[in-house]
């Protein structure tokens, strides 16, 4: 009743490539980019901001451009987390070493750096697919875990072999308070997704779908899969970068080489897996699930504990919470082996409908 | 020179085990298209499952003689395995047939999670011993050629030669018994197989029980050359280049694969480690079989990839 698109008719180009064709989804969208930036920084508090919402942001980013690369290409990685460090060294190093360097291009400079490597490890994408591919991609990771651990001009020499930020400006705003993170991952985020959104629906999106869906018929019809391929690697990794740039400066402010570890990469396969593949909706449930998750469980698992007077001891917590989570992600992929999103889109087509049955 | 050989034989007795893990990854691919990562959770598991019954048995039911524990906590450890197989198919894989590779991928992941919970929520999380009398002393060898000889650790020979053994029952299991013939047959199409009559929910947990069998090996010498631990899981991150040098559907391939691998990590750990600062090991093997696919993008034994529009 409410959701509907009769009516609406399209009289011009612009109106029929919008990319909310529908009226109450642009309404629906704009209200909640609104809600986002005016009405959460007054309502939140400390902790949901800096402890939730900042990662989900964060971690949202990143697995949109995993989604790029895994969902719209076809291509498999699980060297995610090294592209995340990638980005978040060079970022460093910039930030470092060049005096006066703003804050934005050294994020940019870092996603750079990271597409230029991502660049390099998609490579062997020319020659395997699938499987095999996921494999290959594991050497970047190993080889990012080792070149931070090991090799000290990375890190500036620092004899912990941590790094950390500090003093962060853009434009003469003062990032400091847990609002201001919040603020800043939520404008990068919501520039990146339009971009992305438009990418997928440009010529490039189209020839990574062409390639996802049969690579050598996508080539007899005139489609390069060198370039096709190693722009989704250079995009994906790009986004990637600047989001392991933010979870460095913005999240973390001081890390060293564990914090973009291997889990780091399954990590984000999950969110695209779970949010759903081929969706830039689904990168955003995705990372809903896989951040809130964990959080919820060593909330409730000790309260549930104390409910049937079993005293639970930090150990198990966290034993269960693997169990839970393992349990949980076998359940999801068996129920809607699409994603998150696509239970999104049946609840939509349900609701063009409501109230009556077709 | 005598160095060099002595490095060289570790090498391939690192080989020898890592393409013990590689295999357990190769069964299961070959029988159901499934890239098990949940192989490093089911060698620590099934380590930690040996470990503890060996140390409970004797204290429940009062067994002195601790071969005779050890054993039965192998065959209890089996067990175990068996119904992990078991559930794993009834539970997971039945509801996931003909789903991408990506998403099986996960749920393997997610079965992983399940097992490293489980497995320290109940055998506990500290580091394990597991004792099934491996001699600990090195020896020397070939002393009348080399001057000096070459030491040789004799657990790690002894392990290298339990895992032949296992590789060759393997390769006769496959080839000649009329249940190996079905699981070939499986590999090769699943639908022509299901068509002739094989069933393919039996098979797959036959596979998984292998699987589970060269995983319990696998945890056993590992566990008792390092102790069982977390840790313990992460061999399957090294054992997967093995897999992918190999060809992911080619049992001698992850044995040729292993033994490549293992010489190339300690060479270069030896040889290139010092010139970057070392610690290479872990990636080289990486970048080894990254370098080999691009030239031979289906593995050294896989089976050659036919593209059809």
């Amino acid at each position: 009743m409410l959701y509907r698109e009769n009516g609406q008719f399209k009289s011009s180009y612009a109106a029929d490539q919008q990319i909310f064709p529908i009226v109450q989804d642009r309404w629906a969208i704009l209200g909640i980019v609104a809600f986002a930036f005016a009405a959460v920084p007054l309502l939140a508090n400390e902790y949901l901001l800096s402890a939730i919402l900042v990662p989900f942001l964060i971690l949202a980013l990143a697995a949109l451009g995993v989604n790029l690369l895994v969902g719209y290409c076809g291509q498999i990685t699980l060297g995610a987390g090294a592209f995340m460090a990638v980005g978040a060294y060079a970022a460093y190093n910039f930030f470092i070493r060049v005096d006066g360097m703003p804050l934005l291009a050294a994020l940019l400079l870092g996603g750079l750096t990271a597409a230029a490597v991502g660049i390099v490890f998609g490579v062997p994408s020319l020659r395997v697919r699938g499987l095999y591919l996921a494999v290959a991609t594991l050497a970047a990771q190993f080889l990012a875990d080792w070149a931070f651990l090991r090799i000290k001009w990375f890190t500036n020499d620092s004899p912990s072999g941590s790094v950390s930020v500090a003093n962060l400006h853009v434009l003469g705003w003062k990032i400091d308070s847990p609002v201001d993170r919040y603020l800043l991952c939520l404008a990068v985020l919501v520039v990146f997704a339009l971009l992305a959104k438009n990418m997928v629906r440009s010529a490039i999106g189209r020839q990574w779908m062409a390639i996802r869906d049969m690579d050598v018929a996508a080539e007899v019809i005139g489609i390069r899969p060198m370039f096709a391929k190693l722009s989704a690697f250079a995009v994906s990794s790009f986004i990637v970068g600047v989001a392991g740039a933010l979870w460095g400066f913005i999240h973390l402010s001081s890390w060293e080489p564990a914090a973009f570890s291997v889990d780091r990469s399954f990590q984000l396969l999950f969110m695209v897996i779970i949010g759903g593949m081929g969706s830039i909706m689904g990168s955003f449930f995705g990372a809903a699930f896989i951040v809130v998750l964990p959080i919820f469980l060593n909330q409730f698992l000790p309260w549930l504990g104390g409910l049937v007077g079993l005293a639970v001891s930090t150990a198990t917590v966290s034993h269960a919470e693997f169990m839970i989570f393992g349990v949980l992600i076998v359940f999801f992929l068996i129920v809607e082996p699409h994603g998150l999103a696509r239970l999104w889109s049946i609840g939509k087509e349900k609701l063009r409908l409501w109230p009556f049955p077709h | 020179m005598s160095f060099f050989l002595e490095t060289l034989i570790g090498g391939l007795m690192a080989g020898m085990l890592y393409s013990l893990v590689a295999l357990g990854f190769v069964l299961i691919f070959k029988a159901s298209g499934v890239f098990n990562f949940a192989q490093g959770a089911m060698v620590l598991f099934a380590a930690l499952a040996m470990a503890r019954f060996a140390e409970w048995l004797p204290a429940w039911t009062g067994i002195g003689n601790p071969v005779l524990a050890n054993v039965m906590a192998f065959i209890i450890s089996v067990a175990i395995m068996f119904a992990v197989a078991w559930l794993v198919e009834r539970l997971v894989l039945r509801h996931l047939v003909n789903q991408e590779g990506a998403t099986l991928l996960m749920a393997t992941l997610g079965i992983a999670y399940f097992l490293e919970g489980v497995g320290q929520t109940v055998f506990g999380s500290d580091i394990y011993k597991i004792d099934v009398g491996m001699p600990k002393d090195p020896v020397m060898m070939l002393e009348s050629v080399f001057e000096g000889g070459i030491l040789i650790n004799k657990e790690d020979f002894i392990a290298a030669l339990i895992a032949a053994a296992l590789v060759g029952a393997l390769a006769l299991f496959f080839q000649k018994t009329p249940t190996g013939r079905a699981l070939r047959a499986v590999a090769d199409d699943h639908q022509a197989a299901q068509s002739i009559g094989i069933p393919l929910n039996r098979i797959w947990v036959i596979v998984w029980c292998v699987a589970g069998i060269t995983a319990l090996v696998a945890g056993i010498i590992w566990g008792s050359k390092l102790g069982v631990q977390f840790s313990l899981a992460t061999v399957a991150l090294r054992a997967l280049p093995v897999v992918i040098l190999g060809g992911l559907t080619s049992v001698p391939g992850a044995i040729i694969g292993g033994l490549i691998i293992g010489v190339g990590e300690k060479l270069s750990e030896v040889y290139l480690g010092p010139m970057v600062g070392g610690g290479i090991e872990i990636w080289f093997a990486y970048v080894l079989a990254l370098v080999f696919l691009l030239f031979r993008p289906q593995g050294l034994f896989g089976e050659k990839i036919i593209d059809r529009v």
